[in-house]
């Protein structure tokens, strides 16, 4: 993909890939929303809404793998697939975030 | 609140053969209740998926869930997720064709076709009516609104739905009514004052759980009910219904008014006979069926709760599910001729705090029945049982179920009862148990019933051991025992045990050192040490099930990898809990706990100073003197930690990790008029020896100067006191947090340098051998305090010395986290925000 293609979609640039270190997650803020964006170890990068819906918990904080993302403070599991919660609570957003040029850009 | 239970992700859809071609037969299922769904797992265990084309009909826009288990997630103890017992994915693998949301109208039982709502036809060649009962309404002034809805804030319950509402109407309420005093208006009851409600109970009848119990029991029943803080209502009606937009309260027929906002109606059931009716069959008081469950067309048959078998009609889920497995016979051809001869019913309130348990009948209604009573109502217990010719018909077990396991299997079996009756309500001590007819698992008939709900005998658990199930997990979900109600789960874990005679497996996932991993703890050492995996992702990629990581299984592995490498271990951010990340415990808005290290409890007035100065510095919200004798600086922003560091100077205090923590002292020989031994210099040395060594739980320590124990080592994962000249005891696996355990006396050492060394070696051999948060007063037990001894004092297994090596790697490794990362941080964005933007809940700055 190329820089220009990006400027057409509604993509916002976040930060660059080596911000977020591999499997962890940071926090950065597009278009006035707060979202947690992960780089797991398989390389792939996710996108979320940056606090839990639990219980407010940080989940940039959290522990992944290739399938869930753990909330911190009380360990809630949500898919990366489509947000949902392993133990049926309240979904979290997840949003479209790809690489381009070595900068992360998130579809809010 | 829209969410399908056990849904299936969108998008994926059934494969259907072409209608033309299958020659199958079409058996049809209208209800996708607990009677209709395991009506369909029935056939589908004869083979029926071969014969038979297979469409359900469900009201209910869900997969089939566990409706008896609604109780629990109105309480808030069971998850929905968690009582799915056939999601939507089910059927599609089943080559089922569910209509989920779908209801049927009619039926057109010349021309054999389904009328649905949605303006389908089907046609069937056997036609199974399942459609069970619906909560029913008394007719109440101002229940219903102009429009024939219930008014809002006024609920049946009856179906997930239902009590989803509940669920989101119980945050906002804070006054209950409960209308119908039996079983389900008592779980109800119970269910919503444990959200916090203050809960009226209405009932129409003189006692409550007046169909099951008479009225001495249900007298005692009320006060134990009462007890739980519900106020009961006995024998009065409620005629009214205040509120216009939402209900506001009942009026009572003597005139009183209850105020509420919630208003739950559990006046009992009724079976859903309009489709019946409507297509003409016969129907009484439910829809009426032969001992086929046939109902008077030939072709269409009714089971559960909405069928009336000789004249009874079942408000249970096991005769329902007796009904499936005989209509499964008969439709299947596998016995054309099995019969259902009606059931004799048993049934368990599930209200914690109040245990009743009840079968057959509740009293004696012949003149040579015999019947005996035991009852003490100042402990609300009610005991008695029923017998005639020599068998139990009926008992009643109030506040005490001890004896229900066997009064269930002589009421189902009809097993010898012991000679003098009262051995059947209580233990007798002195007695020779064995005789007096109290069957061990041994005894039990192989046809014994154990699990109620799904009709599993004794046989049948035994008959999966020698299949070759080797835990009573498998055994469980081989059997499906203990997957109803779960009351006879210990039932058949006993049996399992006894049937496998030792032979048996623990649950292969319980021995598992994390659950990412499947291997038990001494395994995956092994297997590290053999591949020389030195990071968290080189140990998923080798071991884990298709070399895929597990986030429920980093921290484990971290401190597993830590241990065993020491400095030779390759440190991976991301397989570290937060706290671990960033030196410091994580709290409920996401900001960060901060304890510097002050060995033994013992800290200076320059060090008191610093620390003032830095808390009024970063304007920490609270300090506070914690019980490891510490000093906690809480509310600290992610972003603030390293600078605080900085400021302090000081070493972590661990007080975040799963590891050594703490070593509390008293004051000792140096200043108690009582001390015996310098417990105050051993601490510290104990610390600067230990700390922060990773383990498989958090380790707290303790030392004291004499037996008075000011500083708690009795109870401490390792606690040495001092009993004088020169000898110190050195106690393990003691706790004092959510369980109490004195620890155990490991052995009474000569000087501070056995100490030193004993303490070690008892840390790493847990850390060696304890499973992933297992703290020391679970592992002593375990393992067995005359076991420890041996390898560590005898050293019975020749390791102590690789125990001593072992933890010196450790104590080699170890570094000042906060030194090292406060001059550069270990990952980018190491202390970046996660959460600046967002106000939190806030915890109050006191
Ligand atoms: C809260 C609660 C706790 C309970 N606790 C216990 C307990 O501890 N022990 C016990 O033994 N029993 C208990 N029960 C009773 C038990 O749940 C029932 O006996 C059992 O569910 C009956 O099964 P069924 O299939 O006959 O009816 P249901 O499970 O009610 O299933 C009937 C289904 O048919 C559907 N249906 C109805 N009409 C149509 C139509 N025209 N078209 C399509 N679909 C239709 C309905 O929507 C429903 O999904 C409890 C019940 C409740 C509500
Ligand atoms: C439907 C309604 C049910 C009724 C009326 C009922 C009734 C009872 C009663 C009265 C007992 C004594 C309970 C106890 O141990 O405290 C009992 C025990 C038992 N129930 Fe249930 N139960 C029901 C549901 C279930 C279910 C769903 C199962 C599931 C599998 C089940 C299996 C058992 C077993 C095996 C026991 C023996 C328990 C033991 O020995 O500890 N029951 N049942
Ligand atoms: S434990 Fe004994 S030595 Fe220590 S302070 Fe208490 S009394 Fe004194």
């Amino acid at each position: 993909m190329s820089v220009t293609e990006m400027t057409t979609t509604t993509g916002v640039v976040v930060g660059r890939v080596e911000d977020v270190p591999p499997g962890e997650g940071r926090t950065f803020v597009a278009a006035g929303v707060q979202i947690a964006v992960f780089r797991l170890r398989n390389g792939s990068l996710h996108a979320t809404q940056a606090a839990c819906p639990h219980a407010g918990g940080p989940l940039a904080d959290g522990q992944t793998d290739v399938d869930v993302l753990l909330c911190p403070l009380h360990q809630y599991a949500y898919r990366w697939a489509d947000g949902s919660s392993t133990s049926g609570a309240t979904p979290i957003r997840v949003h479209p975030v790809r690489e381009v040029d070595g900068n992360l850009v998130v579809e809010v | 609140m829209t969410a399908i239970l056990g849904a299936r992700p969108a998008g994926a859809t059934a494969l259907h053969l072409d209608e033309e071609l299958d020659s199958r037969g079409r058996l049809v299922v209208v209800g996708n209740g607990m009677a209709g769904a395991r009506f369909v797992e029935e056939v589908l265990e004869r083979g029926g998926g071969e014969q038979f084309r297979i469409t359900v009909f469900g009201d209910e826009p869900h997969g089939n869930y566990n409706r008896i288990m609604l109780s629990p997630v109105l309480a808030g103890e069971s998850h929905e997720d968690d009582i799915v017992l056939n999601s939507h994915d089910w059927y599609c693998d089943n080559g089922i064709d569910l209509r989920a949301g779908v209801r049927v109208e009619r039926i057109d039982a010349a021309a054999k076709q389904v009328h649905a709502a949605d303006g389908s036809v089907t046609p069937y060649d056997h036609l199974v009516l399942a459609t069970g009962s619906y909560s029913f309404i008394p007719p109440m002034t101002g229940i219903r609104t102009d429009d024939g809805e219930l008014l809002p804030g006024v609920h049946g319950f009856r179906t997930i739905d239902e009590t989803r509402a509940m669920l989101a109407a119980v945050g906002t309420c804070t006054r209950a009514v409960v209308m119908g005093g039996g079983l389900l208006g008592l779980e109800a009851a119970r269910a919503l004052q444990g959200h916090g409600l203050q809960v009226d109970l209405v009932h129409a009848m003189p006692w409550l759980m007046n169909a099951q119990l008479d009225a001495e029991a249900g007298a005692i029943l009320k006060k134990s009910v009462e007890s739980l803080g519900i106020t009961v209502h006995l024998d009065v009606l409620a005629s009214e219904v205040l509120g216009t937009d939402r209900v506001q309260g009942v009026v009572l027929k003597d005139g009183r008014r209850l105020d509420c906002d919630l208003l739950v109606v559990a006046a009992g059931v009724r079976p859903h006979t309009d489709v019946a009716v409507r297509s003409g069959l016969e129907v009484e008081r439910a829809i009426v069926v032969d001992d086929q469950l046939r109902t008077d067309d030939p072709d269409v048959y009714a089971i559960g709760e909405c069928a009336q078998h000789r004249g009874s009609v079942y408000g249970l889920v096991a005769p329902a599910w007796e009904h499936a497995r005989v209509l499964a016979d008969v439709l299947t051809g596998t016995d054309p001729e099995a019969e259902y001869s009606g059931s004799r019913t048993a049934t368990k309130l599930k209200v914690a705090g109040v245990d009743v348990a009840v079968m057959g009948v509740s009293t004696p209604e012949r003149d040579d029945d015999e019947f005996l009573v035991i009852s003490e109502p100042k402990r609300g217990v009610h005991l008695s049982v029923v017998i005639r010719d020599d068998r139990l018909i009926g008992a009643t077990l109030l506040g005490d179920t001890r004896k229900v396991a066997f009064l269930t299997q002589a009421f189902d079996r009809g097993a010898p009862l012991p000679e003098e009756r009262i051995r059947l309500l209580v233990d007798l001590s002195g007695g020779d148990g064995s005789a007096s007819g109290m069957l061990s698992v041994a005894e039990m008939p192989a046809d014994s019933q154990v699990c109620n709900c799904n009709g599993v005998s004794k046989g049948d658990i035994c008959g999966a051991v020698s299949a070759g199930c080797g835990s009573v997990g498998e055994v469980m979900d081989r059997t499906r025992a203990g997957k109803g109600c779960g009351s006879c789960k210990s039932l058949v874990k006993q049996i399992v045990e006894w049937a496998a005679d030792g032979d048996l497996a623990e649950d292969p996932a319980a021995s598992y050192y994390v659950p990412g991993i499947p291997m038990p703890k001494p395994e995956l050492m092994r297997a590290i040490r053999e591949h020389d995996l030195r990071s968290v992702s080189a140990v998923f990629a080798t071991l884990g099930p298709g070399g895929k990581d597990d986030a429920r299984s980093k921290m484990g592995l971290t401190s597993l990898l830590k241990m065993i490498w020491g400095s030779d271990y390759i440190p991976e951010k991301d397989a570290e809990f937060i706290n671990d990340r960033v030196h410091g415990n994580i709290q409920r808005d996401g900001t960060f706990s901060v304890v510097p290290q002050m060995k033994g409890g013992v800290t200076t007035p320059a060090q008191l100073r610093r620390i003032a100065e830095v808390a009024e510095k970063y304007e920490v919200p609270m300090v506070k003197v914690t019980g490891g004798q510490r000093i906690d600086l809480l509310g600290v922003r992610k972003e603030d930690l390293p600078a605080m560091w900085s400021d302090l100077g000081m070493p972590s205090g661990y007080a975040y990790g799963k590891s050594f923590r703490t070593v509390k002292t008293c004051v000792g020989s140096d200043f108690c008029r009582f001390g015996l031994g310098d417990s105050t210099q051993l601490g510290i040395d104990l610390e600067t020896r230990f700390q922060g060594i990773e383990s498989p739980a958090k380790m707290k320590l303790a030392v004291v100067g004499c037996p008075r124990n000011c500083a708690e080592a009795y109870v401490k994962d390792v606690g040495v006191v001092a009993i004088g000249n020169g000898r110190w005891e050195v106690y393990v696996g003691g706790a004092a947090g959510a369980t109490i355990r004195k620890g155990d006396l490991l052995a009474t050492v000569e000087g501070r340098d056995a100490v030193m060394t004993l303490a070690g070696r008892f840390m790493q051999y847990y850390r060696e051998n304890a499973n992933w948060l297992e703290r020391t007063y679970d592992f002593v037990p375990r393992v067995g305090l005359e076991k420890i001894k041996a390898v560590l004092l005898e050293d019975s297994e020749g390791i102590c010395a690789d125990l001593d090596a072992g933890m010196q790697r450790s104590i080699d490794a170890y570094t000042d986290p906060w030194g090292q990362d406060a001059r550069e941080p270990a990952t980018p964005g190491q202390f970046r925000p996660a959460l600046p933007l967002i106000a939190l809940p806030k915890v109050p700055v006191r």
